[in-house]
């Protein structure tokens, strides 16, 4: 880091700035108010000769830069500069596109831009340039935790890139759930020149394919596979993981890794929950599954019911056996990869006797993937009957069984006699135990929470991982036992940095899914090894070389950090005090926002460097009628909704100033009690959503901001102030409309309950 | 509910496919609905055609075969153009109102069946269609008192007929036909033969 700061600011004057501000005013502002000794005008500085100004200056040691112009989500590329730090003034999204061009707004026009201005110029002297650490050295080795399809693929698609791999199975050979597939779902669609018909070449099910990958993978000689082995001890952080690998006859091996990755696929539903369907009552009533496994063993042999061995000549397929209920015991949600593996199944019947009868009650027949609409209906060309309805009992009859349904289509209640029935059951994520299960006894509010958390934590499954993690052995747990982080926005990410989750253990999947899973988490775990080394941050802020400092002397151990880092990023030393793992940090800030001594900063974001925002905000006098609003938004989604609210020329009122901050989950209590006092009307926070599909880039981030401010009531009782001052929003990137709306509600209520007392 | 064992079997399906023109498209039907939502007429029958080939597929045979459905289908093809599977669906209704036909399963009193029954008798007669007489026994085909009500109610246009020369009054003695009527039964004969043939092999 440069010992010297040299400060110069810069002043752009094109995209209309000139026309709609008195830039000689904001110069003025820059150099006596923000003590930037140097600040030059330029007519469009993201032009090359603008950009080469600021090169030309950096190159003469320049160090601090102050952009005012467009918005920092603007113009990024032509202004990136390494191993500088730079704040940036927002007066064109921020200020003209947000206000209208008439004489009677100019006055308040130009002073928001003034205050930005000044805001970007404190700013900037509390940014420190952020050097990598060298905490890690590239480590390329990468750790599949599980030896089904999934983690077969993530194995031979990192080796592939180049990086090794140890993959880890716990039995006695590769395949896991997938080794008893007899045939697989088709992965291709029809030809696209195969048209409608009842006579066409339509894809079939196909040799699945698990020995031959098997094969490839014992043959990699960048693969090392660890046979009846299981993880006894994980520890570390990207760029250096240290796993004990131990075997089950009780040896052990330690192996280091870059990043991992969990493939432990999934369980099968236990279908002893199902007894109206006479499961466990017949051995001629199976889940697919077991059937599965009975055409695997039969080889294309005639398929015969178990009670009797006679071949048989009817069957019926229950779809959603057990799912998409909501009764105890069922699965609330769709495994997606019943209803093609049901299809495939029944046209194992129809391979051997075309004659057979095959009858598939569905509710909603969803065919995912390419093949899935063709394979459909290849099943309806080879005289699979499909039928809209609801099965609510299979009983005996003397012959057979008897399934009985609700036929949705012909609208009546009906049943057919089969010799077998096969229940589509769904699949359970293969996870550990919940990291954040023993919270939830705890944090529990009523005695019935607190009971069934105890239950959950009672039945929880033996750790795969065993993360040695202050947060627990395991990888944090979403809906209904599925690791993920989101299932849309950030795939394969978890709560646990350098940990991927791919396949059926993140969200329910058939084989062809896994596959394209695996391929994607061991690109993520590449990155993740590739960042360790570099020491810079992965998802969301990639690239990012800053990380937690912390003042150590200062620390009072109340743990705060520790538990809410949503990434278990921090442990305890034997002391007790925190233990920054950088590497397994995402730089959300969320730990500095939550120490109450204030010791946890970034070299580019701190406590300091927002407040002397805040600070620097020029506050009108009680009788001006020019109320300030501090504005906290979320760089991620509600800023950029700001923006481009202001470039679909929606207007914002003039009273708001808008700090992005990296989270909500940094904003510290110090920020807003600061900011009372020191005269602010009304104060809004604007994170993201918190629910369960949250769409937080730090998962918690937001969660854990709004449980601390409930808490600020009482600093407003204290201070005599209004409640209605401080509202917390939450702010998806597409509210281009609701989120200058709700800066402008606030205005209207201070309007109402009058200015802050507070003022200078 | 009465016998059950034949529920969702193939039989019927197969029986289908077997006899009914076009038949073997009945399986692909995905249930959308399309076809049934389409039909101008549908909601007046008592099965609209994607119900039709459920039940098919469900083993209703008596159902199907007595319903008054595929016989009420006007032929406008609106379910054609539409079914995203491309089903034939006119002629599948037509192909089972002929095997119902066939089988003696027309359901009483079924207007269209008659009508269809009265345009054939008057057609394969002379080789030409007798309006005269056609609409005659069109109008007194329930009966002296409906047909003289419905004589009069049409008897407008009748006239205007006969005025612009549409209808000729002498038709209803004789009337005009081919030339070599002789030959025309022949050939009628000759293609009832085939088709019986036809009917008799199983098809492949
Ligand atoms: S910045 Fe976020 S991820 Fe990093 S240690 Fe702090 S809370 Fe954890
Ligand atoms: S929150 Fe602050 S005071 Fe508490 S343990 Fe962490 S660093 Fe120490
Ligand atoms: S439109 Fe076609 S596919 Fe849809 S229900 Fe009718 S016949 Fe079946
Ligand atoms: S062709 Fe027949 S079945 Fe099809 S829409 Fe028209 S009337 Fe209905």
């Amino acid at each position: 880091m440069a010992a010297e700061k040299k400060l110069v600011g810069y002043l752009c004057t094109g995209c209309g700035i000139s026309e709609r501000l008195n830039v000689n005013q904001l110069q003025t502002i820059a150099v006596r108010e923000g003590k930037i000794p140097e600040v030059k005008q330029h007519a469009r500085l993201c032009a090359p000769d603008g950009v080469q100004m600021i090169a030309d200056d950096i190159a003469a040691g320049a160090t601090h830069l102050m952009l005012a112009g467009c918005s920092r989500r603007s113009k990024v590329e032509a202004f990136s500069f390494p191993n500088v730090a730079i704040s940036r003034a927002n007066l064109r999204e921020g200020v003209i596109w947000a206000r209208p061009n008439t004489p009677d707004n100019q006055e308040t026009t130009q002073e928001m831009a003034n205050d930005y201005v000044r805001m970007a110029c404190a700013e900037l002297r509390y940014l420190n340039i952020p050097s990598p650490s060298g905490e890690q050295k590239l480590n390329k080795n990468i750790l599949v935790v599980g030896g089904g399809v999934t983690g077969m693929t993530a194995a031979l698609e990192t080796a592939a890139a180049g990086y090794p791999v140890h993959l880890v199975c716990d039995e006695a050979e590769l395949g896991g759930v997938w080794k008893n597939l007899y045939k697989r779902v088709p992965f291709r669609a029809a030809a696209s020149a195969v048209p409608n018909g009842y006579d066409v070449d339509l894809p079939q099910p196909e040799e699945p394919g698990i020995t031959e990958m098997s094969a490839q993978v014992l043959a990699n000689p960048l693969i090392t596979v660890h046979f009846n082995a299981q993880l006894s001890k994980t520890s570390g952080a990207p760029g250096r993981f240290a796993a004990d690998i131990t075997n089950t006859a009780g040896a052990t091996v330690t192996e280091n890794f870059g990043a991992i990755i969990q493939a432990s696929d999934f369980k099968e539903y236990d279908a002893n929950q199902l007894p109206e369907f006479a499961y466990g009552k017949t051995p001629d009533v199976m889940t697919n599954f077991e059937l599965e496994r009975l055409a695997k063993a039969a080889n294309g042999a005639p398929l015969k019911r178990p009670s009797d061995g006679k071949i048989v000549e009817s069957v019926a397929f229950i779809q959603c056996a057990g799912q998409r209920s909501e009764q105890n015991g069922h699965l609330p949600y769709c495994s997606g990869f019943c209803c093609t593996e049901s299809i495939k199944q029944a046209l194992y019947f129809k391979a051997q006797n075309p004659d057979c009868d095959t009858t598939i009650l569905f509710d909603d027949l969803r065919t995912p993937g390419a093949a899935g609409e063709d394979f459909y209906r290849c099943g309806q060309q080879e005289m699979v009957t499909f039928s809209k309805g609801k099965a609510s009992a299979v009983v005996k009859n003397s012959a057979g069984l008897t399934v009985k349904f609700q036929d949705l289509i012909l609208n009546e209640a009906t049943e057919l006699n089969c010799d077998l029935v096969v229940l589509a059951t769904g699949q359970i994520p293969n996870n550990g135990p919940d990291p954040y299960a023993q919270l939830a006894v705890d944090e529990a509010e009523t005695e019935e929470e607190k009971e069934a958390a105890r239950i959950k934590l009672e039945v929880a499954p033996p750790s795969i991982l065993n993360l040695d993690y202050r947060q627990g052995t395991d990888l944090p747990q979403l809906k209904h036992g599925f690791l993920d982080s989101h299932f849309i926005c950030f795939p394969y990410e978890t709560r646990r940095t350098g940990i991927y989750a791919a396949g059926p253990v993140r969200r329910p999947m058939d084989m062809k899914q896994a596959m394209d899973d695996a391929v994607g988490a061991a690109m993520k775990a590449i990155q993740a090894a590739e960042s360790a080394a570099n020491s810079a941050a992965v998802h969301p802020r990639v690239g990012d070389l800053s990380y937690p400092v912390f003042r150590k002397e200062g620390c009072t151990q109340c743990k705060r950090c520790t538990v809410e880092c949503p990434f278990g990023a921090i442990n305890e030393d034997e002391n007790r005090y925190p233990v920054f793992n950088e590497s397994r940090c995402r730089r959300c800030g969320t730990c500095m926002g939550a120490c109450p001594v204030r010791v946890i900063s970034f070299e580019n974001y701190s406590i300091d460097s927002v407040n002397q925002q805040i600070k620097a905000v020029d506050i009108p006098d009680e009788f001006s009628e020019k109320p300030r609003i501090l504005v906290l938004a979320c760089e991620n989604d509600a800023y950029p909704a700001l923006d481009m609210a202001a470039q679909a020329g929606i207007e914002t009122t003039p009273f708001a100033r808008v700090v992005p901050v990296r989270c909500l989950g940094s904003v510290s209590l110090s920020w807003i009690t600061d900011s009372l006092s020191s005269g602010y009307d009304g104060i809004v926070l604007m994170g993201c959503r918190r629910d369960e599909d949250y769409q937080c880039h730090f998962v918690r981030g937001s969660a854990i901001a709004a449980e601390r401010l409930s808490k600020v009531g009482d600093t407003l009782t204290q201070l005599n102030l209004e409640p209605e001052r401080i509202v917390v929003h939450e702010v998806a990137i597409t509210d281009l409309e609701r989120a200058p709306r709700l800066l402008n509600e606030m205005a209207q209520n201070i309007e109402k309950i009058g200015m802050s007392p507070f003022k200078f | 509910m009465g016998d059950m064992s034949k529920n969702y079997r193939l039989n019927f399906l197969k029986e289908v496919e077997a006899n009914v023109e076009e038949g073997e498209w009945v399986k692909m039907c995905m249930q959308c609905g399309v076809c049934s939502g389409s039909c101008p007429l549908g909601k007046f029958w008592n099965h609209p055609p994607q119900e039709i080939f459920m039940m098919i597929r469900a083993g209703k045979r008596e159902e199907v075969l007595t319903s008054n459905a595929m016989w009420m289908c006007t032929s406008c093809y609106n379910c054609i153009v539409r079914c995203p599977r491309e089903l034939p669906i006119t002629h599948i209704m037509h192909g089972l109102a002929h095997y119902a036909k066939r089988l003696g399963l027309i359901p009483q009193q079924q207007p269209t069946a008659k009508f269809a029954q009265l345009f054939w008798n008057n057609l394969s007669n002379k080789g030409r269609v007798n309006e005269l007489k056609l609409g005659v026994k069109l109008y007194f085909m329930n009966g002296i008192g409906e047909g003289f009500k419905t004589s009069l109610k049409m008897k407008d246009i009748g006239m205007g007929m006969m005025k612009t020369k549409r209808m000729n009054p002498l038709e209803i003695v004789g009337g005009h036909g081919l030339e070599d009527i002789k030959g025309f039964q022949a050939m009628l004969k000759k293609a009832q033969e085939l088709e019986d043939q036809r009917i008799a092999t199983p098809r492949p």
